[in-house]
């Protein structure tokens, strides 16, 4: 499937933003940690070569290709930096654009926090881009939001780099 | 000589049936030897050194003398196994047993025993009789007061083998530390299996030494902080069925499931009050975590707290007057504790680092937590009062206290880093009280969120 030929590219980009960060690893760990850029989204990825038309209007890969689907937060934080706002802006457009779709909001945690604080550290970071996208004239009832937590990383790693990564929310179509 | 059968009483055994106790007694009594007894608060103590041979096997019924052979073995093993976990106790190896083919009826041969450095001397039988229920009987002895210290005779069903060898260490576990064994416990936890990133995470529910596992749910929905009832055979915790992590009750038992927290967004973190009759739990509204009560009679639930921060990982005190909580109001978590009404919230932690994941121990007198400073993760315990700060275990991941029923033992989950795309390891461990002995409890597969079962009835 297509969406997954780009995940499969975002991963790539992501890893590479993993060595550009190797790179510099001689600095504290901890500013590391706050200063990682998150990493590429695949909205700002997506070569030319792929067009709006290789999907069906209004899907997921149709969201990921024109609006981005995830967003990215510092360590144990929920405020949403400028890159997330601009992701979630291109986010409502995309809603406004298809008025028959909704989304589910997923709100996940790196795994160096305990399974209680990180359900409920999900449920803040969903609840901040519900937010958002409200502020922009989204029906509240279109933007659904369930945590999970540390449970469901989108990288398997114990690094800086897979932690920045799975500190996310991702809009789901529904 | 030894007047056994002094008196009679019958316990209840819960779902598995009925099964009699009957205490013996010695008519002699020991020499002037200081008795034996174990330190258990010393954390420098040497496990003292125990024999314990096979039991004696009879059978009433000839053909079953075979089973009662294996079984009178295994049950000697098990009885050692729990006592050599505790880290209290030494069993010595049945090959340097010189006197053979003891039974309870007689005195054992004290210098024999001696002579191995054996202090305490375990001596059972098993008997099967034509009803079909099996007789153990067991005495302990004090190798060098020459003298017995306790002595149990049990009736009960051949398959509940396992659960009597428990309950014979338990007797000696607390004839010898004056304390409360835990051996005739079970734990239920997560059992975790496949990739990090799509991670199956079913109930499971076994006995603390490992034995008779088993699921509960099939793993088609995230499974999570399964906690017992104290007075029943209920479990509550966080499943995701149908994609709402929500609150549940399941019955042991029955299998039969009931949501709790129907609440519109999530509810979980779910823990039971000492006397059953409620849950406290979290619930996330609007991004927003604050903690509740819910009776579970009446179904009403009470908010407790009320803050824009995030409290959870919510427990009752024994007494069931406190409960404490983490609560990241100050900046990062760190542990309060408040009255069960929600009133007089005070902040117990102070140190440099997160505090999380509070549990009251069933003692009353500490509590259990996660602590997390520098990238490492540790479990320590404190006093409700905040004071005596001791950590116990660390690592890159420790994480989810729970106490053994009379609050001398801690277990808990560790996490191992993922490498090369592959889940971290996930492990269950215990430890004791005073730092000491700190063991992997041993599981079918990775596992997670341990919750200790109350003393079997």
């Amino acid at each position: 499937m297509l969406s997954n030929a780009l995940r499969m590219k975002f991963i790539v980009l992501a890893a590479a933003s993993t060595l550009a960060l190797a790179a510099c690893s001689d600095t504290d760990d901890k500013a590391a940690m706050t200063t990682t850029p998150p990493p590429a989204q695949s909205s700002t990825t997506t070569g030319p070569s792929v067009t709006q038309a290789e999907y069906a209007p209004g899907s997921q890969g149709d969201l990921e290709a024109n609006a981005g689907s995830r967003i990215y937060f510092g360590y144990d934080e929920y405020n949403l930096d400028d890159r997330a706002q601009a992701t979630l802006s291109k986010q409502a457009q995309w809603l406004k654009r298809y008025p028959n779709k909704s989304f589910t909001i997923e709100g996940h945690a790196d795994e160096r926090g305990t399974r209680e604080y990180n359900l409920a550290l999900g449920a803040r970071r969903a609840e901040a881009a519900k937010r958002y996208l409200a502020g922009l004239g989204i029906e509240e009832g279109r933007l659904n939001t369930i945590s999970y937590g540390k449970e469901r990383p989108e990288i398997a790693g114990s690094n800086e780099s897979a932690w920045a990564q799975n500190r996310r929310a991702v809009s789901v179509v529904q | 000589m030894n007047a056994l059968l002094a008196w009679r009483r019958t316990l209840s055994f819960g779902f598995l049936g009925a099964f009699m106790a009957v205490a013996g007694l010695v008519a002699v009594p020991g020499d002037a030897h200081a008795q034996l007894m174990v330190d258990i608060n010393n954390p420098t103590m040497e496990p003292i050194p125990v024999a314990i041979p096979v039991f004696s096997a009879q059978s009433q019924v000839p053909s079953r003398l075979p089973e009662m052979t294996k079984m009178g073995d295994d049950m000697a093993g098990v009885i050692a196994a729990d006592l050599e976990r505790s880290g209290l106790f030494r069993p010595l190896p049945r090959a340097a047993y010189i006197e053979q083919g003891l039974v309870p009826e007689r005195r054992p041969r004290f210098p024999d025993w001696k002579s191995i450095g054996a202090q305490g001397l375990v001596v059972g039988s098993v008997n099967f009789l034509a009803d079909g229920r099996v007789e153990v009987v067991f005495r302990l002895w004090d190798v060098y007061g020459q003298q017995q210290l306790t002595g149990v005779k049990y009736q009960t069903t051949p398959d509940n083998w396992r659960q009597i060898s428990h309950r014979v260490a338990d007797a000696i576990y607390q004839r010898l530390t004056g304390e409360e064994g835990y051996f005739d416990t079970r734990v239920v936890y997560v059992a975790e299996s496949g990739s990090a990133t799509q991670r199956v995470k079913r109930l499971a529910i076994m006995d603390q030494d490992g034995a008779n596992n088993r699921y509960l749910t099939d793993g088609r929905f995230l499974a999570l902080t399964p906690r017992f009832s104290p007075s029943s055979q209920d479990i509550t915790y966080l499943s995701y069925f149908n994609n709402k992590p929500r609150v549940y009750m399941y019955n042991i038992d029955t299998g039969k499931q009931e949501l709790l927290g129907d609440f519109d967004g999530m509810s979980f973190a779910p823990r039971f009050s000492p006397d059953g009759s409620q849950v406290v739990m979290s619930l996330a509204r609007n991004g927003n975590t604050d903690i509740y009560v819910m009776d579970l009679r009446t179904r009403k639930m009470r908010q407790l707290t009320d803050a824009p921060d995030i409290d959870t990982a919510p427990s009752f005190s024994p007494d069931g007057q406190f409960i404490t909580f983490e609560s990241d109001r100050g900046g990062g978590q760190q542990i309060y504790v408040m009255n069960a009404d929600g009133s007089g919230v005070k902040r117990i932690s102070f140190g440099k680092g997160r505090y999380k994941t509070p549990v009251w121990s069933p003692r009353g007198d500490l509590i259990a937590f996660t602590f997390t400073s520098g990238g490492v993760f540790k479990i320590g315990v404190m006093r409700p009062d905040g004071s005596g700060e001791r950590m116990l275990t660390e690592s890159f991941l420790d994480e989810g206290p729970t106490w053994a029923p009379n609050g001398r033992v801690i277990m808990f989950f560790r996490g191992y880093p993922s490498r090369k795309g592959q889940a971290g390891k996930a492990e269950l461990r215990s430890i004791d009280l005073t730092g000491r002995n700190e063991r992997k409890v041993p599981t079918a597969g990775d596992a997670s969120d341990p919750a200790w079962s109350p003393l079997l009835k």
